[in-house]
């Protein structure tokens, strides 16, 4: 057997490495024979989290689905920085429709493999948080509960960046988009405001829902691969963070990911059935200033003067989730 | 005694089987090797508001697909539209009128309508009772095309009837059927009466 | 087999013959008669493995299609009005990605105010979004352009619409001659895609596409239309061989021979006009009538051909360029550019306003006598718009003009014409 000697560097986590694994368990991405489905090459930022997520997911979908795999992508960063035209990065039947339609046109794949008897090729639709949770979500509800076979994947960067930077029904609260500017009374995107489409997804009692996070790659590999194994309706709600549009630092894409994980912003969980079943405890809570003080997004709640309110808010729902979710237990 | 080809025009209220009739009476003469047209009048109209359907039957191909403003024949389902809805429109000077009521044609004070009509072409029948008779439902459809044969013979009794079976088939096909024959009787005879000469249209 | 039956049923059981293994459908009307029995025959298993998606909007039904075709899938959807429009964005997309799906258009007019009766308004908003457009004269004819559609989509890889008048045609019981499966696969090839989503030979489809390429791509599409145009008849030829009748086809004359005046219209108005140009031939009006079969891709050539002798054209059409005045007439006078001949632009039967042989005959004499106004609206109620017209200039606020007008008008229940 051979094996290749892969540098790893300590994070500072918790996060066991793949050198520490014995071969069967390390991540799709550190073997040779990977798909390299999204090949590199294309054009996405420095420190994009939402290529990173897709490379993950995609070569774990293909290593799952023994490369029977078709994949749809709405609109967005993700469409624009792998395709244009003659460079795609694709190495995988891949389709681009429109924004708002890539769950329906998913839904179709699967409709026509179903009539031409191919049960053994699975299909991924995937799509930013502006396609999934805004434009194209009367289409992901349809495909929800028609229960179609297919696996949307939603990189959720919190706003439209692939635009510029506005906000979407994802963005999170006080953050700065170019249409929730920082400025006035109550800066940034007002509190109240979003919605939550994990949950949503899950009141939908379809097969499988999860929540993931560039922040923990094996765990996303996991749930993609468990996913791929269930038939009809699943989604994966990807956390990825998006330097540009966030104002944090390229090199801390993966750091800014685990701390909106730590700090309980973003609850990782599995639900099968409307149910959730399990969730990652987090190991070592942090505060969200942690988080927040990475973004210039964030810049203005620190002032001066701090807006302490503002902060105490994000601090609570922080608090919410780990209570809901069970997340220090 | 008119062009060849005759139009008709239905009214009743939605839920009726006003756009049905029309159709069973384009299916009949269809089966009678004529050509026929039938269409409703293309409402959005709910159970009750009132709606109208045409039919149009020639001995060669229909082209025209304007509504019927000048009917040969008139066929009301509910009398309770008679002095609403402008039920005699257009209506042919030697044009038929047949109407599902119970009561008789003086009583529904229409004369001033159909004074130009000749005798036996105007009739006015309980097809509700003859559907509740064989239906246990009110169900004026079958009688009134039986009666439809009756007055205006334009089709054949036998093929109403087949065009019942084929759209309703089995019990609720005969059912309607024999509303339809008895209707077609009743009608045959009370015409016969009207003009005081035997009516020999429709030997079958 | 001829048999008497309602326009959407005839579709349905075409349809369903030409064996679709991807239907999506929406409910709006007036095409759910086509799409129902469509769901029943797809559960019944008449039509082999189909997949009937009911799905959540018109945009959803389009994007399935457009997954389900990628993937090789010959594919069906219907709609009409509001939906062809809430689809639009969609139905662009079909047609710039090269997808064959067949989609049938009961034609209904658009909103405000609401209203679901007959027009074109639809299908001309969408005119230029690279489908293919068929006009059905009569249910035969939408029974026969559903058939030779896929077969012409296929062989070109190109959308196409067959429009059929809402209600006029979807729910007139009238005889078609349904045909049997023999002859529908005698006619009809499997359906061998140029692009196909497959995992053991993976492309992208729908990459984006620069300033550098993206006119040559839209050029291909000008040009695969351009090649229906040839293709067409073609198909016409080959249907009448396999069904010994004749249908379809880009445009046809009706007593063209000697007429000096042409009578130009599209889907089921042509056959009052031909009831119309008999009639005024008897009175020796030479008049005749022209029928466009296919929209889009306009004949221009060929519509032109058919008027070689005439002197005065009236374009009768359904559907208002607000504005502007007529869409298909402008199309027609570029056909006959250079040629001294008047062309006449006649807005009618809007909302489902039944056009009646009488007003078509009024109008071809107006129209003779150098008395049409420009555009021309038939049976318009002047009163009503002078009234509201007085209305607006005495009160500031007016209030909605569609139910004033409607009070002027003193519409109560139903009106039979």
């Amino acid at each position: 057997m051979t094996t290749e000697r892969i540098k790893f560097y300590q994070t500072g986590t918790f996060t066991a490495g793949n050198r520490l694994l014995d071969e069967a368990t390390r991540t799709v991405q550190s073997r040779l024979d990977r798909t390299n489905s999204l090949n590199s090459g294309h054009r996405a930022c420095q420190g994009c989290g939402e290529a990173l997520g897709a490379r993950y997911a995609l070569d774990a979908a293909m290593r799952a689905s023994h490369n029977q795999l078709i994949a749809v992508n709405a609109t967005g960063c993700l469409e624009v920085f792998s395709s244009p035209y003659p460079e795609s990065a694709w190495q995988i039947p891949w389709m681009h429709s429109l924004f708002g339609n890539a769950p329906a046109v998913a839904s179709g794949i699967a409709a026509a493999l179903r009539a031409k008897r191919r049960d053994d090729v699975t299909v991924i639709a995937q799509g930013g948080d502006g396609a999934t949770v805004d434009i194209g979500f009367g289409c992901l509800s349809g495909m929800f509960e028609r229960n179609d076979d297919v696996l949307y994947l939603c990189y959720d960067n919190e706003a439209y960046m692939n635009t510029g930077i506005q906000r979407s029904g994802a963005t999170p609260p006080f953050a700065r988009t170019n249409t929730t500017q920082a400025v006035g009374e109550h800066p940034g995107n007002p509190i109240g405001n979003g919605k939550n489409v994990p949950r949503i997804a899950l009141a939908h009692g379809i097969p499988y829902v999860a929540t993931a996070s560039v922040a923990d790659l094996h765990d996303l590999e996991r749930k993609v691969t468990k996913a791929i194994g269930v038939r009809g309706a699943r989604y994966i709600h990807v956390h990825v963070p998006c330097p540009l549009g966030w104002g944090s630092d390229p090199a801390h894409t993966m750091k800014v990911a685990r701390l909106a994980v730590e700090s309980g912003l973003f609850p990782l969980f599995e639900a099968e059935f409307g149910k959730v079943i399990c969730s990652t405890p987090i190991r070592r809570k942090v505060p969200v200033e942690r988080y927040l003080e990475l973004q210039t997004r964030f810049k203005h709640l620190f002032g001066p003067p701090q807006d302490t309110e503002a902060l105490a808010a994000i601090q609570a729902m922080a608090d919410d989730n780990i209570a809901v979710y069970g997340l220090m237990e | 005694m008119r062009n060849t080809m005759w139009q008709i025009r239905i009214h009743g209220r939605g839920g009726q089987g006003v756009v049905t009739a029309a159709e069973l009476l384009a299916m009949a003469a269809f089966m009678d090797g004529k050509y026929a047209q039938a269409f409703p009048s293309f409402g959005s109209e709910r159970m009750g508001a009132p709606v109208v359907a045409f039919c149009r039957v020639a001995e060669g191909a229909i082209r025209t697909r304007e509504t019927v403003t000048r009917p040969d024949v008139v066929i009301i389902q509910d009398p309770t539209l008679l002095h609403q809805v402008d039920l005699f429109g257009g209506l042919a000077p030697l044009g038929f009128v047949l109407i599902n009521s119970t009561q008789t044609l003086d009583a529904l004070h229409i004369e001033e309508f159909l004074s130009t009509l000749p005798l036996g072409h105007v009739c006015a029948f309980s097809a509700t009772d003859l559907g509740l008779k064989y239906l246990k439902r009110p169900i004026a459809n079958g009688p009134l095309l039986g009666a439809f044969a009756a007055i205006t013979g334009l089709i054949r009794l036998a093929s109403v009837e087949s065009a019942i079976q084929q759209k309703f088939p089995g019990a609720v096909g005969e059912a309607n059927r024999a509303a339809a024959r008895e209707a077609f009787d009743v009608v045959t005879t009370s015409i016969t009466e009207q003009r005081g000469i035997v009516h020999h249209a429709h030997a079958d | 087999m001829r048999m008497q039956i309602e326009g959407s049923q005839a579709v349905a059981e075409a349809i369903a013959l030409c064996q679709p293994e991807v239907i999506a459908a929406y409910p709006i009307s007036p095409q759910t008669h086509i799409v129902e029995r469509l769901s029943r025959k797809t559960k019944q298993g008449h039509i082999g493995r189909c997949q009937f998606l009911n799905v959540e909007s018109e945009f959803a039904a389009l994007s399935v299609l457009i997954g389900a075709s990628a993937s090789g899938a010959r594919t069906y959807t219907a709609t009409s009005s509001q939906g062809l429009l809430f689809m639009a964005e969609a139905v662009y997309n079909v047609a710039g990605l090269g997808l064959p799906i067949v989609m049938t258009i009961a034609n209904r007019a658009i909103g405000a105010p609401i209203n679901i009766w007959n027009d074109h308004s639809d299908s001309m908003a969408l005119r230029d979004a690279g489908w293919i457009q068929l006009f059905a004269e009569d249910n035969q004819d939408a029974v026969d352009l559903h058939i030779q559609a896929f077969r012409l989509a296929e062989s070109l890889s190109c959308p196409v619409m067959v429009c059929m008048d809402g209600y006029v045609l979807t729910h007139a019981y009238e005889p078609v001659d349904v045909p049997d499966a023999v002859q529908v696969n005698a006619y009809l090839p499997p359906y061998d895609p140029v692009q196909v989503l497959d995992p053991e030979r993976p492309v992208s489809i729908g990459a984006m596409v620069g300033p550098e390429a993206f006119t040559e791509v839209k050029y291909f599409l000008h040009q695969q239309h351009l090649r229906a145009l040839e293709v067409m008849p073609e198909l016409v030829e080959a249907f009448e061989q396999h069904f010994q009748r004749r249908s379809g086809g880009l445009c046809s004359a009706y007593r063209m021979e000697d007429a000096d005046i042409a009578v130009i219209a599209m889907g089921s108005v042509i056959g009052t006009i031909k009831d119309a140009v008999d009639e005024l031939r008897n009175t020796g009006v030479r008049v005749g009538c022209v029928k466009i079969g296919c929209y889009r891709p306009f004949p221009k050539f060929q519509v032109s051909a058919l008027l070689e002798k005439t002197t005065r054209v009236i374009v009768v059409e359904k559907d208002l360029a607000v504005g502007m005045g007529g869409i298909v007439s402008a199309d027609v006078q570029s056909a006959l550019q250079g040629r001294q001949i008047s062309v006449h632009t006649v807005i009618a039967g809007l909302g489902g306003r039944s056009i009646s042989t009488s007003s078509l005959k009024h109008m071809i004499l107006e129209a003779r006598a150098e008395r049409l106004t420009e555009p021309y609206f038939l049976d318009l109620n002047k009163t009503v718009i002078e009234q509201e017209l007085a209305r607006r200039r005495d009160i500031r606020r007016a209030g909605p003009v569609a139910e004033h007008m409607l009070q002027t008008m003193n519409v109560i229940g139903t009106k039979v014409s």
